[in-house]
């Protein structure tokens, strides 16, 4: 059988044969055993502060001593920490087994989480325990000690001192850390001629000048969805994309569902030039270049100012707009540029949106254009004005703008040395590498979409003896205390002036709730200048548009496997991106699926394979960033830095040559069989709707009664925003393995609840629909019967388990699955040697081995520790107190699992819906998760194609 | 013709095959038999240090929750820390060469590694808290470890031994006060219903389900 | 009409035209050379076997939604060929129909090999092959007994009695002859193991009269396992909801289609095996033309159920059949639909012409095409209806890989080896009872 990893001691240092070993003492397998002692003490010491009144200060704890901070083997604890990206950070817990970060969800208390995570943060334990993280500190590609660079920086700088610092450059991404900002500013105080810069791929340059245009001054908005009838989004990905994506989800979904109040649901009009979350969320959708975009603006802009437009949507947005003033929200993307940006925060401030909808603050991160400030250190590094570049973080060489040449400028500086996770372009390019801490690994602080300020505690010892950014520039600015958890306090210390004793609880409470209270940035009131907006005429040529992946970000994730596998919500393409084109521009170029073009913008030219999509903007080819290392196209030699999103004028032409994709799903119409049931809110409320249910039929047999538990789910498909996170945190939570593009491309790709997309109507301009499929868990389970060795029953809870150890892998289960949620290890797809991800592993999860199968089972190990737990209570396990890890992951919270025994339950609340159907009812297997259909709310004055 | 067979031959013949036959029989009784999983009661494991339950929990009478201190909170029962051991053993037979083991642990920090008794495959999730929260005393499992100089298994483990109690646990019972004590259960009428209080809260069919001990 | 038996055969000359094949022919080298490549392909099937235990079935094509591929195929391919042997030996004995004496021995042999290897699919389709086991009751430590309502159980059941009581049946019909072959045997060795086998036959007759009663009997066993066999495996298909496997037809129709294809590989094997052993007398036409003849039948009761399924996909409105049909007919599979109805519906309509029944290589081309065209159907009913069931978003397909097809080339030079090797060392052709035809013949 396969090797559980069921605590710790169980899964790391036995052999597969498995002979368990003992107690959390022989609990290292791992290379980086000789710190172990400092590892025990820093979750030992975090684990002092976070749990309330552990009387011993954190650093005199050492470990296995029987003391209060002790954890009980076996139990797993949760760490409150943040994670930041792009410049925002969503906090999380983490889940802690033994010692071991092996699982994340949502922080409840943390503004841009409220408990809910994205995608990247669900991927953030396997990015940690990668075993093909950098692992040494480099010099050139000659392995290094730390030490060694650390003396080789030391002389350095001291050679800088004398010149006050003139040639030593810092580059970071967007710094969201006080810490860090404190950190900068000491340094260019020790350093007065040095300079600090910053480059963020996907940066937000467009909305920093449009600010600065409408303002005078950079300013951040913040949007409360959950305020806004009507939104107007402007190529903006609000759902997935920029600060913030996580709680506008769940603020969004809020006004996406039918609770029965009139008008409580939103209206949302989608203009966009690739398609999004937000777009297949909208009623309205209209698919354009950017340039149309631009003058869709300005008609709305006009129509709103008396004017006539003569696009019946245009005149129905404004309208809509216009009549729920106060209550209405225009979002612009990051491919509008600065003047579209300031006509937006007008429109917005006419229709009174400040401080309803939306709340201006001063910026938590992006304070200044990084494509001014990169073109300038290029510049300078050119000109050989620099020669010392600390790079951390980032990978410029591989995705600065292809004008600024950064590599080439690189060359020509010294001394560089790059900070990262992995050994990546930059790396090689600088003279010195050094291995970065993820950050579960580093004490360090970070601020969230609104500003407020989370502390991030390490779970454990660095795994690979990385150097933390905050450590790096210790060295820099001659910290005399080396220690992270001092520094970090510190930083608060001078914020927080206050006594010792307050400043203590402060400190624990802070750690404890994951925010630190009150640390929101106050709202900024302002009003915009009006500036004067001409659209520009539409583009000759091919526009080109980078897009922000939804697995892979801007490159920073390509090696990351739960990321590459999870399919992309819009193309469900796995493990590559494509030039992905609408049917009408695929005519045009006479290509198909799978058949390379070549784009060619300026002196660029990149040959990439089609993906045809449906609802893509004619005439617009849309190409994610952050692909063509190992996997996929880079798009990054085509983008500028005067064109950061969109290249208008490409050239673009069929080349020769095919390509595979592999994707998880290849049918996309639904073929008339209604899985996804919709209504008109307008209908709904009139309460005509059909949904075409079927009735359960008569039987012969009596009903099983079930006496204690019945566990039951409800899928909420008008707020299911199609972002993945239930699939990857399901992944995490329960040990999926991965099992790379080529078996995906063969069908067998190890989900256990996927995402359907399906589109409705007109292949031009279609509508697109989510529904996620974990197993139905049927009443009548089809797989049960045909099972010859019994391997999948119903227990007396209701749920249709698999017992792996029993599963011979006859595989007629699969077959006689309606809903195909069955998954099968038709190779050895769990990786059973790198001790690294033993380490990963859900110790309450078994590790299938080949041959068996394998599907959702509402999260069992959850449902069996609430019970054990409420039982050693003597009590009934409450409402919402087990909650399985795609529930937890949604931000949209379309997810509800509960017993359908407690008629106070929340999941029976849910199925009470008159929307509530089930997934091919007429079948007759009586599924328990259950759906409730999708809602619309159609301008009526638009009649949709 | 001749015959081609002499009748001896035929005889012959006849008792290789009846031979051949009870080889057969004889080979698929003992797979049966080897396939039925490890035998009870096993012999005493190789351990780094002797370690004697008889002389700690029969002659001193140390609590078993003293060293297995998350028995009651964990699926871990939880073995002692070396400072646990030296809390008495800094005192007392500090110069026994048998523990010697147990000094360098205490002074190098590296854990002492013993050979695990009680072993289940590792598909199955026992959970020692809920299984001490229901009654079921120590000695059911684990044997009368008072009287063990070297610890052995007591049990089978096999499945239709964890089965057995599953299904007809009332006589494997005992009042909370008792489940650490080494004697045998003394259900009162007093302690009766308080047992079938702590069974009553799960279905019966609940104790049978694959996804009880299988996930 | 032409006869059972041609020309003026004598008990003496029988005997010694049949057991010499065995006994004093000396190896042909047209033997030799199929011999040598079946045994390396059979080499190769036990090989493939070997790298499958180790990595495991994802070296074939199949994956989810299409989880079952060839290996289900063949299976109810190779034991479908085996009906033919069973419904001659025991359903013709039954029916007094002597001219089933010239061919019941080997097509029983036949029936043995096919089922035997049949056997051996449903296994190495297993994703855990060594806890094949588990599907048969008995005690166990985990107090566990299979799940009695999946039709695999059924499997089990069915095939292993199949297969004991055919053997059963095939050896006991030889015990007589390899008496015969023991007493005109040259060599020692020979006459040992014949010996051996014959247990003893003296020939008497009190011999006699046990040998036909229990010859009877096991007749008599075996005629409803002709029906009972394939009825079960078809149940494989129609115990599940998938559309094109939930059908009542399935179980008629596939006993139907089993008879078809197994007397179209009784033509397959008998035609060459009488062209190089000179057997034209004892498999004459009148054999070639009742095989034929029963082809004709069994293939349109299989064109019924082919037709019968449309209709009913129709006729029940049921949008997941209508539309399982049409991708049969229109789908990424059609090819593989059109080619079945070719081969097992169009062609053997030439049956219907005397003429093409007394054209021995025309009816040597046929067995051969229709064969192609129920396996083709197998992989219909496996393959076609899986890759596209209920849910649009799960839809797939299936590529057989090269392990696919070489493990089936595979299977099929271990039967042809096997086969090979029993023409060499039994009588192919009953002597006993083509003695009895011949006395019928003088009386």
């Amino acid at each position: 059988m396969p090797p559980v990893s069921r605590a710790l001691w169980r899964s790391v240092d036995e052999p597969a044969a498995g002979s368990d070993g003992h107690g959390p003492h022989d609990a290292h397998p791992l290379e980086f055993s000789p710190s172990r002692r400092d590892f025990m003490r820093l979750a030992a010491a975090s684990l002092a502060l976070a749990g309330a009144g552990c009387s011993p200060p954190a650093e005199e704890i050492t470990p296995y001593v029987k003391s209060d901070g002790e954890p009980v083997p076996g139990v797993p604890r949760y760490f409150a920490t943040a994670m930041s990206l792009g410049g925002a950070a969503i906090g999380v817990l983490a889940r802690s087994d033994m010692g071991r970060p092996t699982k994340i969800e949502g922080n409840p208390t943390h503004p841009s989480s409220l408990g809910a995570t994205d995608v990247w943060a669900q991927a953030a334990v396997l990015e940690l325990w990668d075993p093909r993280r950098s692992q040494t500190v480099r010099r050139g590609a000659l392995p290094m000690s730390r030490e060694a660079f650390f003396s080789a920086l030391g002389a350095r700088l001291e050679r800088l001192r004398a010149r006050g610092g003139e040639g030593l450059r810092v580059l970071t991404r967007y710094v969201d850390s006080p810490t860090l900002e404190a950190q900068l500013r000491a340094v260019l105080e020790r350093f007065p001629a040095a300079r600090r810069h910053v480059w963020e791929p996907l940066h937000r340059d467009n909305s920093v000048e449009g600010a600065r245009l409408a303002f005078g001054r950079v300013l951040e908005p913040v949007y409360r969805f959950d305020r806004a009838d009507v939104v107007v989004a402007l190529d903006a990905d609000f759902l997935r994309e920029g600060p913030g994506r996580v709680r506008y989800a769940r603020d969004f979904a809020a006004r996406r569902r039918a609770d029965g109040r009139a008008g409580a649901m939103s209206r949302v009009y989608a203009i966009e030039s690739r398609p999004t979350l937000a777009g297949a969320m909208a009623d309205h959708r209209v698919a354009l270049p950017v340039a149309g975009i631009e003058r869709w603006l300005a008609q709305l802009d006009g129509q709103l100012r008396g004017a006539e437009s003569d696009d019946p949507r245009v005149r129905a947005a404004a309208a809509d707009l216009a009549a729920s003033a106060g209550r209405a929200l225009i979002v612009a993307g990051e491919s509008l540029p600065p003047g579209a940006h300031a006509l937006v925060h007008a429109l917005n401030d006419a229709l009174g949106a400040p401080g309803q909808t939306l709340q201006y603050i001063a910026p938590v991160a992006a304070a200044e254009s990084c494509t001014a400030s990169l073109r300038e250190l290029t510049g300078d590094m050119h000109a050989g004005r620099v020669d010392t570049l600390l790079v951390l973080g980032g990978n410029p060489v591989y995705d600065a703008p292809a004008d600024l040449a950064f590599g080439d400028a690189l060359a020509r500086v010294p001394f560089s040395a790059h900070l990262a996770l992995r050994r990546d372009e930059t790396s090689a390019a600088a003279t010195w590498h050094v291995p970065a801490t993820h950050f579960l690994e580093h004490w360090s602080d970070a601020r969230a979409h609104d500003g407020t300020a989370s502390v991030v505690q390490p779970l454990i010892a660095p795994l690979y003896g990385g150097t933390s950014p905050h450590a790096l520039l210790a060295a820099v600015a001659g910290e005399p205390d080396a220690d992270g958890h001092r520094r970090v306090r510190r930083t608060w210390t001078l914020r927080q002036a206050q006594g010792e004793r307050e400043f203590e609880n402060f400190w624990r409470d802070s750690l404890r709730e994951g925010v630190v209270r009150g640390s929101a940035a106050a709202p900024v009131s302002a009003r915009p200048r009006g500036v004067p907006y001409s659209p520009p005429a539409g583009p000759a040529g091919w526009s080109v548009r980078f897009v922000e992946d939804a697995s892979v970000r801007d490159g920073e994730f390509a090696a990351n496997a739960w990321l590459q596998e999870l399919p992309r919500p819009d193309s469900k393409l796995t493990w590559d991106n494509a030039a992905l084109l609408a049917p009408g521009s695929a005519a045009v170029l006479g290509v198909r699926t799978g058949d390379l073009v070549e784009i060619e913008a300026g002196a660029a030219r990149v040959r990439a394979p089609v993906w045809v999509l449906p609802g893509q903007a004619e005439g617009a080819i849309a190409i994610a960033l952050g692909y063509g290392r190992g996997t996929g196209v880079d798009a990054y030699p085509l983008r500028a830095s005067g064109s950061p999103w969109e290249v208008r004028d490409a050239h673009v032409r069929r080349s020769d040559g095919r390509h595979a994709f592999a994707t998880t799903q290849e049918h996309a119409r639904m073929e008339g069989r209604d899985p996804v049931r919709r209504a008109a809110i307008a209908d709904f409320e009139a309460g005509d709707f059909d949904l075409g249910k079927e009735q359960p039929e008569e039987s012969l047999y009596p009903e099983w009664r079930y006496e204690g538990y019945r566990w039951g789910m409800a899928i909420d498909l008008g707020a299911c925003i199609g972002c993945n996170a239930c699939t990857i945190a399901c992944q995490a939570e329960n040990n999926i393995p991965t099992v790379g593009k080529d078996q995906v491309a063969r069908g067998r790709e190890m989900h256990w609840i996927r995402v359907d997309r399906y589109y409705e109507g007109d292949a031009a301009a279609p509508r697109t629909l989510f529904q996620p499929v974990p197993c139905m868990q049927c009443e009548n389970a089809p797989c049960e019967e045909v099972c010859p060795v019994g391997a999948t029953v119903h227990d007396s809870e209701g749920v249709n388990v698999q017992v792996y150890n029993r599963c011979v892998g006859t595989r007629f289960c699969s077959n006689n699955c309606p809903y195909k949620v069955r998954r099968f290890n038709f190779l050895q797809f769990a990786d059973r040697e790198s001790e690294s991800l033993k380490a990963m592993r859900n110790p309450e999860v078994t590790v299938r081995m080949r041959g068996v199968m394998e599907k959702c089972n509402y999260c069992l190990q959850r449902i069996t520790r609430a019970r054990i737990e409420t039982e050693r209570e003597g009590r009934r396990i409450a409402d919402g107190e087990v909650v399985t890890a795609c529930q937890a992951a949604c931000p949209a919270e379309a997810i509800v699992f509960g017993d359908l025994n407690d008629p106070k339950s929340r999941v029976i609340a849910a199925k009470r819906s008159p929307l509530e159907y089930a997934l091919l009812g007429e079948l007759n297997t009586r599924p328990r998760t259950t759906y409730l259909a999708r809602l619309f709310n159609p301008n009526p004055d638009i009649e949709e194609g | 013709m001749a015959q081609i067979f002499r009748p001896g031959q035929i005889l012959g013949l006849k008792l290789a095959l009846l031979f051949v036959l009870g080889i057969v029989a004889i080979g698929v009784v003992t797979v049966y038999k080897a396939a039925g999983g490890p035998v009870a009661p096993g012999d005493a494991a190789q351990q780094p240090i002797p370690f004697s339950h008889k002389h700690h929990v029969g002659d001193d009478g140390i609590d078993c929750r003293y060293c297995h201190t998350s028995v009651e909170k964990s699926s871990f029962a939880g073995l002692p820390a070396t400072e646990t051991c030296m809390t008495c053993h800094s005192q007392l037979f500090t110069d026994a060469p048998m523990l010697a083991p147990l000094r360098d642990s205490a002074a190098s920090g590296k854990p002492l590694r013993w050979t695990r008794v009680h072993d289940l495959p590792d598909f199955v999730y026992f959970d020692h808290s809920i299984h001490i929260a229901k009654g079921v005393a120590c000695v059911e499992c684990h044997g009368r470890v008072d009287q063990m100089p070297l610890t052995r298994r007591g049990a089978s483990l096999e499945m239709q031994w964890c089965l057995g109690c599953h299904r007809h646990p009332e006589e494997h019972l005992r009042p909370r006060e008792d489940v650490f004590s080494m004697q045998p259960a003394r259900v009162t009428a007093a302690s009766s219903p308080e047992l079938l209080r702590l069974l009553a809260l799960v279905p019966e069919r609940r104790r049978e389900d694959c996804s009880t001990c299988h996930r | 009409m032409a006869e059972v038996l041609r020309g003026r055969w004598g008990y003496a000359s029988i005997t010694d035209k049949i057991a010499d094949i065995v006994l004093t022919r000396p190896v042909h080298w047209v033997w030799a050379l199929v011999f040598g490549a079946a045994a390396s392909g059979a080499l190769f099937f036990f090989g493939a076997m070997g790298y499958l235990f180790v990595r495991g079935i994802g070296i074939w094509g199949v994956d989810i939604p299409v989880a079952w591929g060839y290996a289900i195929g063949n299976f109810v391919w190779w034991i479908g060929i085996g009906h033919a042997g069973t419904f001659i030996s025991a359903f013709l004995l039954l029916l007094r129909q002597k001219w089933r004496n010239s061919i019941n021995r080997f097509a029983e042999a036949m029936t043995l090999f096919a089922a035997g290897i049949a056997g051996v699919w449903p296994i190495l389709h297993l994703g855990r092959p060594w806890f094949f086991y588990w599907l048969t009751p008995y005690p166990n430590v985990m107090e566990l007994w299979p799940q009695w309502r999946s039709p695999l159980v059924w499997d089990i059941f069915a095939i292993s009695t199949y297969l004991i009581v055919s053997l059963l049946f095939w050896y006991v019909g030889l015990v007589p002859d390899l008496a015969t072959l023991r007493d005109r045997a040259h060599t020692r060795a020979k006459q040992v193991v014949y010996g051996l086998l014959a247990l003893g036959w003296r020939g008497e007759a009190r011999h006699w009269a046990r040998f036909e009663t229990a010859y009877l009997l096991l007749a008599g066993l075996a005629a409803p396992l002709v029906i009972s066999v394939h009825s079960v495996v078809s149940l494989d298909f129609a115990v599940g909801n998938t559309p094109g496997w939930h059908s009542t037809l399935f179980p008629p129709y596939f006993v139907a289609g089993a008879l078809f294809s197994g007397f179209a590989m009784v033509l397959t094997l008998a035609i060459p095996m009488r062209h190089f052993f000179g057997l034209q007398d004892f498999i004459t036409a009148r054999h070639l033309d009742h095989a034929a003849k029963i082809m004709l039948a069994t293939g349109l009761i299989v064109a019924y159920g082919y037709f019968m399924e449309i209709f009913t996909a129709f006729y029940s409105g049921d949008e997941y059949e209508i539309y399982m049909t049409l991708n049969r007919m229109a789908g990424p599979y059609a090819p593989v639909y059109w080619l079945l109805m070719a081969c097992n519906v169009i062609a053997p309509q030439l049956l219907w012409f005397r003429r093409v029944r007394r054209t021995v290589w025309l009816l040597f081309v046929l067995s051969i095409v229709i064969n192609v065209g129920m396996w083709s159907e197998r992989f219909m009913i496996v393959v076609t209806s899986l890759h596209r069931d209920f849910l649009p978003s799960s839809w797939g397909m299936f590529y057989p890989t090269g392990w696919d097809w070489s493990m089936l080339a595979g299977s099929i030079g271990l039967f042809t080896m096997l086969f090979l090797l029993f023409v060499r060392f039994l009588p192919a052709i009953s002597i006993f009872e083509m003695r009895e035809i011949a006395r019928e013949e003088r009386e």
